[in-house]
């Protein structure tokens, strides 16, 4: 097996006195999309932000594609190929669905045959391309966070809960346009809390609990024992 | 089970009220001077004052942009920006001094050279000592409100003093370069010329601004800072050093404002700075906090209105700017056109 894309290494983050990862140990494969599973609280969402620098590891290592960016800031390791999407989506209301991509493709001018590929998976990006972004819908301003992320090509995509909150026709586009990314090799690691997208997507999976990584495996394996399920997150399938 | 509906957004026609809703602020500016006009009734005294408080406006405008900026941009409240405009008119008037006869001489070139020299210089040197108040002062108080106030006044105070130490406890009076001196006449009107080249300034530095923050890609990461610098930061841009060069551009713009704020009083002294402190903030707030727009809006409305209410009952005059942020936040509370900050 290759060099995994990402690599946790018994990561410690503090925010303020509160220790929320208390050595995470995590693996991203090249090109798979890596589920982070878990329940509400138990560092999902401050393992992606740790990767990306909003907070800083008190302990352990990160190693993205064999350097270590542990110690890097956000802007360094964001052009060193990750492309992060927030829970909150991160979306410059302010500034129209076009300047939030310019913005977004840091290197140059966007790639027209990118974008179109971008206006395919999310049409109403294309609708409201002149529009102001604080004027979109929930679900269209989700579009706008991973189309953001999708502008230019990243080493690996840290995608935080993209289909939270979202009407069933959404998370289906959603759904659509990340194993779209996915089936062009992308590497990818994603919080999600609907385990039924979280199946349809994941090739590996890791589960969470009181800040740490309790269960590393696959996710056909994971989705396939509803026992497992049941006692790693307290759900089960039927559930869904 | 039925298939999920297919997502097909529609644009609505906005309706009047909605289209006109952003303008609002906009329109107060032709609203109060057409109130202007009809509470005076001399059309000469209407359009001298009306002419003095644009230039007023403009001069507010270039000395609070930068401000209104640094706190967009950085969450910072720098009450020490008011240093910036006591160092712009101290060095620009020491450079004038030097050039006194090139000031002095009848030769609109040899005076536009002079008054460029003076602006050059007073610029670079407060986006030095901007640079190094960022540095020493400002950053070490990053995310701590109350820390920033205490420091940054601090600072002006120091710089207050250093004036002091190097040019002297004085007043220093100034005389305008020559062809900028007396007025012309327009409509029964007299237009004094400096006020016209203040108000053709600030109109240049606004464009330009507006340029630069909505047609360039610096002016993008400028203004998604202002809203959600985390972000910027997760999309690879340097945050950090693009505050930096809009602190020393907003200090170098007070600057400028400081040249032409004591060429317009005809003197200068250490604390003009802060005293023209009450004014800027009054322009940031009522703009809403890191809008370049509003503040521009909202300096042009102080300038108009102070001028107005000085003329017609010049007891209230100290209290109408008071009175228009009052009226302004009960209308709107984040500022005519406020920022959206992610938080």
């Amino acid at each position: 097996m290759s060099d995994p894309i990402l690599r946790l290494e018994g990561v410690y983050t503090n925010i303020a006195q509160y220790h929320i990862l208390q050595g995470v140990d995590l693996e991203v494969p090249r090109g798979q999309v890596t589920m982070l599973l878990g329940r509400n609280g138990v560092g999902k969402t401050t393992t992606l932000r740790t990767v990306i620098g909003h907070w800083r590891a008190r302990q352990g290592r990160i190693l993205f594609d064999g350097e270590d960016i542990t110690a890097l800031p956000t802007p360094a390791i964001a052009r060193s190929g990750v492309g992060f999407v927030p829970e909150d989506m991160g979306i410059f209301s302010d500034l129209t669905v076009e300047e939030n991509m310019v913005l977004a493709a840091a290197s140059g001018p966007i790639d027209s045959a990118r974008l179109e590929w971008i206006f395919t998976a999310f049409p109403p990006l294309k609708t409201f391309w002149k529009s102001e972004a604080g004027n979109l819908s929930g679900g269209q301003k989700q579009m706008l966070s991973i189309a953001r992320a999708m502008v230019e090509e990243r080493k690996l995509y840290l995608i935080d809960e993209p289909t939270k909150g979202l009407a069933p026709a959404i998370v289906s586009t959603m759904a659509r346009a990340l194993k779209e990314l996915k089936a062009q090799g992308a590497s990818i690691l994603l919080v999600e809390q609907n385990f039924a997208v979280a199946r349809a997507l994941g090739d590996t999976a890791n589960v969470m609990d009181d800040g740490r990584v309790i269960w590393s495996g696959a996710m056909a394996e994971l989705s396939g024992d509803a026992g497992l399920q049941e006692r790693l997150m307290g759900l089960s399938l039927e559930a869904h | 089970m039925t298939a999920a509906p297919k997502h097909a957004p529609k644009m609505a026609e906005l309706s009047l009220a909605d289209r006109l809703g952003p303008w609002m602020p906009v329109l107060l500016v032709p609203a109060l001077v057409l109130l202007g006009a009809l509470a005076i009734p001399e059309t000469s005294s209407w359009l001298t004052l009306t002419v003095s408080g644009l230039a007023m406006g403009m001069m507010i405008f270039i000395m609070a942009s930068g401000l209104t900026l640094v706190f967009g941009l950085m969450d910072v409240i720098n009450f020490g920006h008011g240093a910036f405009v006591s160092i712009g008119a101290f060095v620009g008037v020491t450079v004038l001094l030097l050039l006194g006869q090139m000031t002095g001489a009848p030769s609109l070139g040899l005076n536009l050279v002079a008054l460029m020299l003076a602006v050059i210089g007073a610029m670079a040197a407060t986006g030095l000592v901007g640079w190094a108040f960022e540095k020493v002062i400002v950053m070490p108080v990053y995310g701590h409100h109350l820390k920033q106030i205490l420091v940054t006044m601090g600072g002006l105070i120091v710089v207050e003093q250093l004036i002091i130490v190097l040019w002297g406890p004085e007043e220093i009076y100034i005389a305008r370069p020559e062809s900028l001196k007396g007025a012309i006449t327009f409509a029964g009107a007299a237009l004094e010329k400096y006020r016209l080249v203040a108000v053709v300034v600030g109109l240049v530095v606004f464009v330009a601004m507006r340029f630069v923050l909505r047609r360039t890609k610096v002016g993008l990461i400028v203004r998604a800072g202002v809203q959600n610098g985390e972000m910027v930061q997760a999309l690879g841009y340097r945050l950090r050093r693009v505050f930096v060069g809009v602190f020393i551009a907003g200090s170098a713009l007070a600057g400028l404002g400081g040249v032409m704020w004591g060429l317009y009083q005809e003197v200068i002294t250490a604390h003009m700075g802060n005293d023209a402190m009450i004014l800027i903030f009054i322009v940031v707030i009522i703009g809403g906090l890191g809008s370049v727009e509003g503040c521009f809006i909202g300096a042009l409305l102080v300038g108009l209105l102070q001028n107005y209410v000085a003329y017609l009952e010049p007891k209230a005059a100290l209290i109408s700017n008071i009175a228009l942020m009052v009226a302004i936040l009960m209308w709107r509370p984040m500022g005519m056109i406020p920022v959206v900050k992610a938080k």
